[in-house]
Parts: structure tokens; sequence; C-alpha cells
């Protein structure tokens, strides 16, 4: 099935053909605490420490929230506020490698998922630190623990990677079919499904045929290879793409009895209870006009983004924008002192004639946005209300359903910075739910002080 | 002639009685009070109280939801009279006027990237806090000039706002619009002024912006009896309850953060 709307940018996969290569262990890492969704972790190191490769530095403090764990082994230099990828400085860990990469002695020992409880998979998950390697770094296993009420019946493996671009995912299903589909395997365990879906774009065929050679025999799994278009890898997307079901506004896959996960994560999943390692890596694509010698580089997390483009061959000196994941959707850098994190699906450098930077003209009301809009929203109109600060009005145009996939702005011929506009009207719109929220429990009280009284 | 003349006014004779007639029965019963106050109050409707206008703030008042002297705009006789019509007294409170916190414009405060999104602080602050190298200088794009209902608030050209105490009433309405938390409301009559808000260290602060408190501690040290200035976490910040008012102080400070009204905060205009 196809979906409403979407756009069709170029897809300079041009490092679709280049193998994984392995980043070099390099003198230093630095390894931000927050590096997921939710709420970071309790700091276990101090400066001064020793650690070992895999070692926790943080341990997680409630349920949506995972450890991180150290690259390599050797001296914390600092625990501080240090540069970060999304744009404010975040407590961070400083490690200074050892060169010894000596592995921590506490790993959990290796187990066969088939025989284990999904408890204690789960349990594994979030002790190895596993977050959604697509970019949104969601822990894992909060996805994997659905709430009672919701009856999950479906498994959607994501391998859209509908951003131009990035090739990480592409490489990772062909160099790891296997351990993708026993990954996929042991989520299935865990959430009690007996179905799976794996979607992959039309771009990638050679991809679909290697993981349904590497699918094990009980492992039931359909495979389906979808339209390419962006965003084709948005989880809402992707459902309505592979069932037909479509998530309702506001709502989550869990409530059309869908979870998502990304092909990383399988491989992530895998390793944590087979192997019992926690996530201290993943796969990036180096990539651009603006980069000499382009990469898919399996990366520590936590490794100095110089570093990685130094082994890359570093950067022409036309270089005008380094993004963190593609050019739909990934953040600009300014601070090229930043790591890369568990979320960093890319770092794509583009030359300054490409990194055209627009000067917003005024809406035209030609309606090529509400074409372009995969959620059938009016991105024309509610960019008008923003523009002019009416942000009580947006909750009325469902502005909490944009998934800020910048289609609109895309297509836009008067190059109006519309997902601006509406991640700034998110923001002052939850902050509007919040505030009314808060009155009416005062008045609740209130009147409830005055029953009494 | 006379027929239709006739009909016609025991219509509107009819209607009118109805109309009197439903707005007695369907009279809104407000208490007086609540009218004299809305009357006493400014009516600028700025908000600043925190309820949606004067007639609302009045009318919280009279139920006993809102101090009498929570209009943050009128004058001290105003707040007598409010407190006098529901039967209070009101302390007098010393005239506040609002003071933003940075001096950081673009010709000393350095700039990480380049910002071509939305002209609002909040929108920018968005983007990793903002453009400026200092994580808590003002942006610039003139949410607080917005939000001021009193005009009192200008950007220099250099791009910083700037309070025109002249006009400040201390509504607070600019104080709730910055996205940077630059903004404080202090005594009126207070000259000297911390205006930075920058915590970092002397080294990265200096780095970021060259009008920025360093923590040197110069002013804390030359005045170590004097508890009313004080550094902390690499800041100086001043007692307003006790505000020192030395000249001298401010010609201390290495950096010119430490400012002595009359030069770079004329709050000694205020008249009111």
């Amino acid at each position: 099935m196809k979906f409403r709307g979407g756009v069709h940018p170029s897809y300079h996969k041009d490092t679709a053909g280049l193998q994984i290569e392995t980043l070099p262990l390099l003198h230093r890492y630095v390894v931000p605490i927050a590096q997921h969704l939710g709420a970071p972790g309790k700091v276990l190191v101090a400066k001064g420490d020793r650690v070992a490769r895999w070692q926790p530095l943080s341990e997680p403090v409630g349920f949506v929230s995972v450890s991180v764990h150290a690259p390599t082994s050797g001296t914390v230099k600092q625990v501080a506020a240090l540069p970060h990828p999304l744009g404010r400085p975040m407590l961070a860990v400083e490690i200074e490698s050892d060169g010894e990469d000596r592995p921590w002695d506490g790993l959990a020992p290796p187990a066969d998922w088939r025989t284990l409880d999904p408890a204690v998979l789960r349990r594994a998950i979030q002790a190895a630190g596993v977050v959604g390697l697509g970019g949104a770094t969601f822990p894992t296993h909060v996805k994997l623990s659905p709430p009672a009420e919701k009856k999950i019946d479906l498994l959607v493996l994501n391998g859209a990677e509908c951003e131009p671009y990035l090739t990480a995912d592409h490489r990772v299903m062909l160099e790891q079919a296997a351990e993708v589909m026993e990954g996929l395997g042991l989520m299935m365990r865990v959430l009690g499904v007996t179905r799976a879906c794996v979607g992959i774009e039309s771009n990638k065929p050679d991809a679909l045929e290697a993981l349904r050679r590497a699918c094990p025999a009980d492992v039931a799994a359909e495979f389906m290879l979808l339209e390419t278009k962006y965003p084709q890898g948005s989880e809402k997307h992707l459902i309505y793409a592979l069932c037909g079901r479509r998530v309702p506004p506001g709502g989550l896959p869990m409530d059309v009895g869908c979870v998502v996960q990304n092909v990383g994560t399988a491989v992530a999943c895998l390793e944590a209870v087979r192997d019992g390692l926690p996530m201290t890596e993943r796969v990036a694509t180096v990539t651009g006009a603006a980069i000499n010698v382009p990469h898919n580089l399996r990366v520590r997390v936590g490794a100095p983004l110089l570093d990685v483009l130094a082994h890359c061959g570093g950067v022409t000196p036309d270089v005008g924008k380094v993004i963190f994941g593609g050019p739909m959707m990934g953040i600009g850098q300014f601070d090229l002192d930043v790591p890369l994190i568990k979320g960093t699906s890319g770092v794509l450098c583009l030359r300054d004639d490409e990194a055209a930077r627009f000067e917003g003209g005024p809406c035209i009301r030609c309606g090529a946005c509400v074409d372009a809009c995969p959620m059938g929203l009016v991105p024309s109109a509610m960019g008008l209300i923003a523009e002019r600060f009416r942000f009580e009005e947006l909750g009325d145009w469902h502005v909490l359903d944009c998934i800020e996939c910048g289609s609109c702005a895309y297509v836009c011929p008067s190059r109006r910075p519309l997902v601006q506009h509406f991640k700034r009207g998110k923001a002052e719109w939850r902050g509007i739910l919040e505030e009314r929220r808060a009155k009416s429990e005062r008045d609740a009280k209130r009147a409830e002080t005055a029953a009494t009284a | 002639m006379l027929v239709p003349t006739v009909v016609l006014s025991g219509i509107g004779l009819l209607s009118g009685l109805g109309l009197a007639l439903a707005a007695r029965a369907f009279a809104v019963e407000t208490d007086p009070r609540q009218d004299r106050i809305t009357e006493a109050l400014p009516g600028a409707n700025c908000g600043g109280c925190g309820f949606a206008g004067c007639g609302d703030f009045a009318g919280a008042v009279v139920r006993g939801d809102a101090q009498p002297d929570g209009c943050p705009v009128c004058d001290q006789e105003t707040r007598r009279l409010v407190a006098a019509i529901v039967g209070q007294t009101v302390q007098d409170r010393a005239p506040r006027v609002a003071l933003i916190l940075c001096q950081g414009g673009d010709d000393v405060a350095a700039k990480k990237y380049r910002y071509n999104g939305l002209a609002s602080c909040a929108s920018a602050a968005l983007l990793g806090g903002g453009d400026k190298t200092c994580g808590a200088g003002c942006l610039g794009l003139g949410d607080c000039q917005r939000a001021c209902a009193f005009g009192a608030v200008e950007m220099t050209p250099s791009g910083v706002a700037r309070i025109i105490p002249a006009r400040c009433t201390a509504c607070g309405q600019c104080v709730a619009a910055c996205p940077k938390d630059l903004i404080k409301l202090v005594p009126a009559e207070a000259t000297i002024h911390v205006l930075c808000s920058n915590h970092d260290r002397g080294p990265a602060a200096k780095k970021a912006c060259a009008v920025a408190c360093l923590g040197c501690k110069k002013c804390e040290k030359s005045f170590a009896e004097d508890p009313r200035i004080k550094v902390a976490d690499f800041l100086a910040y001043i007692d307003y309850e006790h505000a020192p008012d030395d000249p001298a102080l401010a010609a201390l400070c290495p950096t010119g953060s430490l400012v002595c009204s009359g030069a770079a905060a004329p709050a000694a205009e205020r008249t009111s």
C-alpha cells in the first residue's frame, strides 16, 4: 500500500557499495550520558577512575532510561558538560584510551535467546543500553514492553532507510543479514508475536534478498519491497505501507498492534543477549561531496567527530555544512568537537554551494506542502499561524501530529522554514496544554476546598 | 396613516417592555466593588497580575483569590485605593523596574553559528540554546519587546534588548517572555547592577563575551565586609534587599559587567 504525500529527493546513496570498515581504536572518547530519549542515567565513574571496555559509565534512573558503557579501556579524564550533537553542552565522560582495549570482567555470560524467558531478555536489552538506532534513540526495552491492554500481533523490521545519503542500514542488512534475522527472532520472542514484516525500499532489492536467504526456519517473517519515497521509514507510514493499519492521531504503533524496530537495533539486541555485549558501537555512513573518502564505518560510540573525519581523509576546503544524520531530518553541527553517539546514523558533509541558506519568503498559497505532507496536515495554514505567534490555535490543526520530516519545507517554492515553525509550535502547544492541565487541577482543588468549607 | 403608526408604536412599546423585564429577570449580579476596582486599575489589560485582564483581576480581588496589591503596574496610591475598596490595607512597596542582565551585543559577544531562522528568541533558543557562544546571552530577536504592552523595551543597534526605565511598569511580561531567563525585576532606586548571567569560568566567559562577568571576585574582595555583593558560581550577584550604591564598585570591574546606573542602566531617569 502506498501512503499519501511524501517527496522524492535525490537519493545520493553513493556509499551503498562500500563495505563496512571498522574505525581503529582512538586515543580519546567522549561518551555523553544522555544518548537516548528519556531520563539521563546516573554517572558511576569519577575523574581518574580506570575503566574497562563495556564497563557501565552510568546506570538507568527509571524505566525509560538506559546506561552508557565505556567504548574502550582507559582512564577517565573528566566528567563534565561537553559539546553534544544536540547543540547544548551535556554531561559526558571523557576517556583517555590505554590502548589495551581490556574487556570488563563483569559482562553477562553469553546466552541462547531461544531458551530464555522474555522478561530476562528484556532486562538484558536494557542492561546493554540498547536504543533505537534509526535515529530517535528511544530505549528499545521500553518499546518491547507494551502495556498489557495493547495486544501486539506484528513486529515490523524497519529497513527502509529513506533518508538520502545514508547507507548504514543497507550495509548492515547485506553484511550482517543472519544477525539481523536472529535479532528479529529474539525481539519476536520478547513480544510473544508470531508474525513479522520486513519493509525495505525498492532501491535496495539486494538487502531484501540477503535477509530472505538468511532467515532462520523458526522465524516467520514476510518480506516486502516498498516504494522508494521519503519518509517511508517513518513508523506510521511504514506500518500503513506494510499492512494498511492507520496509527490514530496522537497514537503510537502499539495502538494498532505493531512494534517497529530498526535493523541495526535487531543486531544490537542479539549481541546484548548472545554475546552479553553492551551497545558501544554502531555503523554510520560518512558521506557527502565535501568528504574526501566516503565510508560506511563501524564507530565506537563516543568517537570524536574530528577523528572520524580524519580517518575519511578529512573534509575538502569548500565544506559548508556538517550534518549528523541525513539531509532531511539531520542536525547541523556548529562545533566539530562533538562525539558520534548512539543515534548518529551518518555524518553528511555538504559543500558550501550545496548547503544553500534560504531566506524564507511569504506563503503564496500554492498548496504544494499540503500535497507533500505525509501526515495529511495543512502546513501552509499552520505556518502562517505560527509566524504570527498564535500558538494556541495550532492545536486545532493537530500540530503534534507533525513528524518533522521536512517534506513541506522541501517542496515549498517560497522556501519557508516550515519545520522550524512547527518545532516551535509543538513546544509552545505542549506548554499551553501543560498550563491548562495545571489550571484545571488548581480549579478542582479550589472547588474541593470550597465544598468542604 | 394613523393605524400603522399606532401598530408600530405598540409593537415598539411591547418589545421595550419585554426587554426591560428580561434585563431585570436575567440580570447578572456583580459585586459593585468589582466595578469600582476595575475603574481604579490602569486598564492596560497587560496580564502582569496573572489574570486575563483588569476586570478579571478585580473579580479575583473581590472573591479573595488575589491580593489587592497584586497589580504590578499601578502606583502605590491605586494599590491603597483597591485595598480600601475591599476593606484591607497594603504595605508600601518600593517601585520596581525590569532589568536585562546581559549587555553582550554583536560587537562584544561571539557567535557559535549563523542563525537564519525565525526572528524570535524562543525559536532560536530551540537550536542549541541560540547562536551566542555564551549560553546565557541575550539573543536579540525581541521576544521581550513584543511582550511589552508599554513600549518599554528597545533593541540596541548591537542587538541586545534594553529596558527604558521611564516606561517600565514592572508588569513582568518580559520576564516571562525571555527564553534565556535574563530579565529580573529589581528595585527602581538600585544603582549598581551586574549585567551578566554567564556562569562559565573566567577564560570561557571571556572567550564568549568581552563584557562577561569573569567571576574574578575583585568586587567581592574589595568590599569584604559588605555582604551585598558576592560571587557565586563564577558570577557576581547583588543582594537587592540592601543594594549597594557606591560608584567605586562599578569602576573596579575589569570587564564592565558590573555597572553603575547613570552610565549603562539609566534607572535614575525613572521619575515615578
